[in-house]
């Protein structure tokens, strides 16, 4: 059951500011998702792995070689802020 | 009452890879200006995707045999879910799940004796980006260059007592992974960082007390310093009630001598690990595995012995042991010239000497090796003077490709037969010129002698064998 205290702590977690009406809106809209689960739950995985991938692909690699990067102005182009070559952001300590 | 200490270290070590560990950008940005080795994956666009570089896993695994540890053959990687600035996908590419090793063991040595110190396990992880702050007032600034820097975070359990264990235990990993060429370590340069957990609880109890973990601190002698401090805070606390004692992340502030709490921390369950759906497991097979295993070094003990019984003192052996790079110089100049003691005289003298002028470390030494035994070889043959060898040796060190004997011949130092002639004729000169030491030499003053010969010796610059010059000089003098 998704309490209002668990969105809230969710929402702190992913730096979401939420109104209170909201809050209510998505604790309703997260436990219809857990229900639909609950029906998975069923299923009985005793001795099956958990699948990390659906398709059965492993030892994808790069070899350890230096590529081409973007430019500078390139990474910061959809900076909101920027100065120094560097992103800003609200100082943070 | 009497406490015990008891600290767990997490260690964060740059891997000595060329590039990135999901990108092809380079990990190598010191001096470089801000967000030039950045590309789509590393600074977290949305559809990205990362590849691993097979490199981060070759040096992962070895990693985890230095320290002993199972090698999972299925391992994989998972995000771990926070939100900072830092950090662009607000999710780190670590493992969690199958971590590379795991149970894994370290054996240090200190004044309370051995001990084997367990590793929980060793995981390969992306790195952050760095923040500055107050650029101007109340900004931070975020650079990406270090972002997805491939690293791995060594995890050990509790079974650290005191600031000389910790010592001990972060200068053996060094050592190991030094000599296993998977990172360079050197904590002035951020390539190896240590986060220190620690709780104090009374002597022989089994119940841990309050554990507060430490960060920022970049000397292994901050590191001491940080350990004696918290523990006196945490006894002060126990027996004074001077403050009550809480979970939390502190920063070491080395300069104060003093840690402060950080922001509240969040705790595993908030990360929210779950598996990367973009990077594809790694499946770890028996010739990859073989291959690895074959490709890690003798451990500094065994060189030790071996050298021993090479007939070098215990002194010399500890002290071309400290450094796989001195190792590899001495075992391959021995091979080629085939006198080890002489080559390790001239490891500590004039190697030694030669890396302090230039403020290199050990590490840095990039000789090639063989052609340095040919060098004591051509040398101890009366090739070469030893005074020329010196000169020789350290233009090696600024050029790998000198060959020692060509380079000799190129520049007047060889001493050969075909320079009889050259030699008499300097003699005589010598002779000649200064009538005098003649006279006092043959009325009995053998340091008359001494000049002459000297006289000849810096005439020829040094490239003559000195018995050779001696019995020019005497047939000389004595007609």
């Amino acid at each position: 059951m998704i309490s209002k205290d668990v969105v809230e702590k969710v929402a702190k977690l992913s730096r979401l500011h939420l109104e209170e009406e909201e809050i209510a809106q998505y604790a309703d809209q997260l436990n219809q998702i857990l229900d639909t689960m609950a029906g998975l739950q069923q299923i009985d995985t005793d001795g099956v792995a958990p699948l990390a991938h659906v398709l059965p692909i492993e030892n994808v690699f790069r070899e350890d070689e230096v590529g081409e990067c973007f430019t500078q102005e390139t990474v910061l182009a959809n900076a909101p802020e920027q100065s120094n070559g560097m992103f800003q952001v609200p100082k943070i300590v | 009452m009497k406490y015990e200490t008891v600290i767990g270290l997490e260690v964060h070590v740059e891997l000595a890879t060329e590039s990135k560990i999901f990108c092809s950008c380079s990990a190598h940005s010191f001096g470089a200006d801000p967000n030039s080795h950045v590309c789509p994956a590393c600074c977290g666009m949305p559809g990205m995707l990362p590849v691993v570089n097979r490199r981060v896993v070759d040096f992962g695994m070895k990693a985890g045999m230095m320290l002993n540890c199972d090698i999972n053959r299925v391992t994989t990687f998972d995000k771990k879910s926070y939100y900072y600035p830092d950090l662009p996908g607000a999710y780190q590419t670590t493992q969690w799940f199958a971590p590379v090793a795991v149970n894994g063991r370290v054996d240090i040595e200190t004044s309370a004796g051995k001990k084997s110190v367990r590793i929980k396990q060793i995981h390969m992880e992306e790195d952050a980006g760095k923040l500055v702050h107050d650029i101007s007032e109340g900004t931070t600034h975020v650079d990406f260059n270090r972002t997805s820097v491939p690293l791995i975070e060594i995890v050990s359990q509790p079974d650290l007592s005191s600031a000389e264990e910790v010592e001990a235990y972060l200068v053996r990993l060094r050592t190991l992974l030094r000599y296993a060429k998977v990172a360079e370590c050197e904590m002035a340069h951020g390539t190896m960082r240590c986060d220190v957990n620690l709780s104090v609880r009374p002597e022989g109890s089994d119940v841990l007390g309050v554990r507060t973990e430490m960060k920022n601190m970049n000397s292994i002698e901050a590191i001491k310093r940080a350990i004696e401090y918290e523990t006196a805070r945490h006894i002060n606390a126990i027996e004074n009630g001077t403050e009550v004692l809480v979970q939390e992340t502190r920063r070491w502030d080395d300069a104060k001598g003093k840690s402060y709490a950080m922001r509240s921390k969040e705790t595993a369950g908030d990360y929210r690990y779950f598996p990367d759906p973009n990077v594809m497991p790694v499946v770890i097979d028996d010739v990859w595995y073989e291959t690895i295993k074959n490709s890690v070094p003798e451990f500094p003990e065994v060189k030790r012995e071996k050298y021993i019984a090479l007939g070098l003192t215990e002194y010399d052996a500890e002290r071309i042991s400290e450094s796989i790079m001195l190792c590899e110089c001495f075992e391959e100049a021995s091979e080629a010239c085939g006198n080890p003691k002489e080559v390790v005289n001239w490891i500590t003298s004039d190697v030694m000497r030669i890396l302090n002028a230039k403020q290199m470390t050990y590490e840095m030494l990039n000789l090639d090796n063989k052609a340095f035994g040919k060098l004591i070889s051509l040398t101890l043959d009366g090739k070469i003077s030893r005074a020329n060898s010196k000169k020789i040796l350290s233009a090696m060190f600024d050029d790998r490709a000198i060959e020692p004997e060509a380079y000799a011949e190129a520049n007047n130092m060889l001493i050969g037969e075909q320079n009889d002639d050259l030699i008499l004729g300097i003699v005589k000169k010598v002779v000649e010129s200064d009538p005098k030491s003649v006279n006092d030499f043959k009325n009995g003053k053998e340091k008359a002698l001494m000049a002459l010969f000297g006289k000849c010796m810096k005439e020829l610059k040094g490239n003559c064998d000195p018995q050779q010059l001696k019995v020019i000089l005497l047939e000389c003098i004595n007609g």
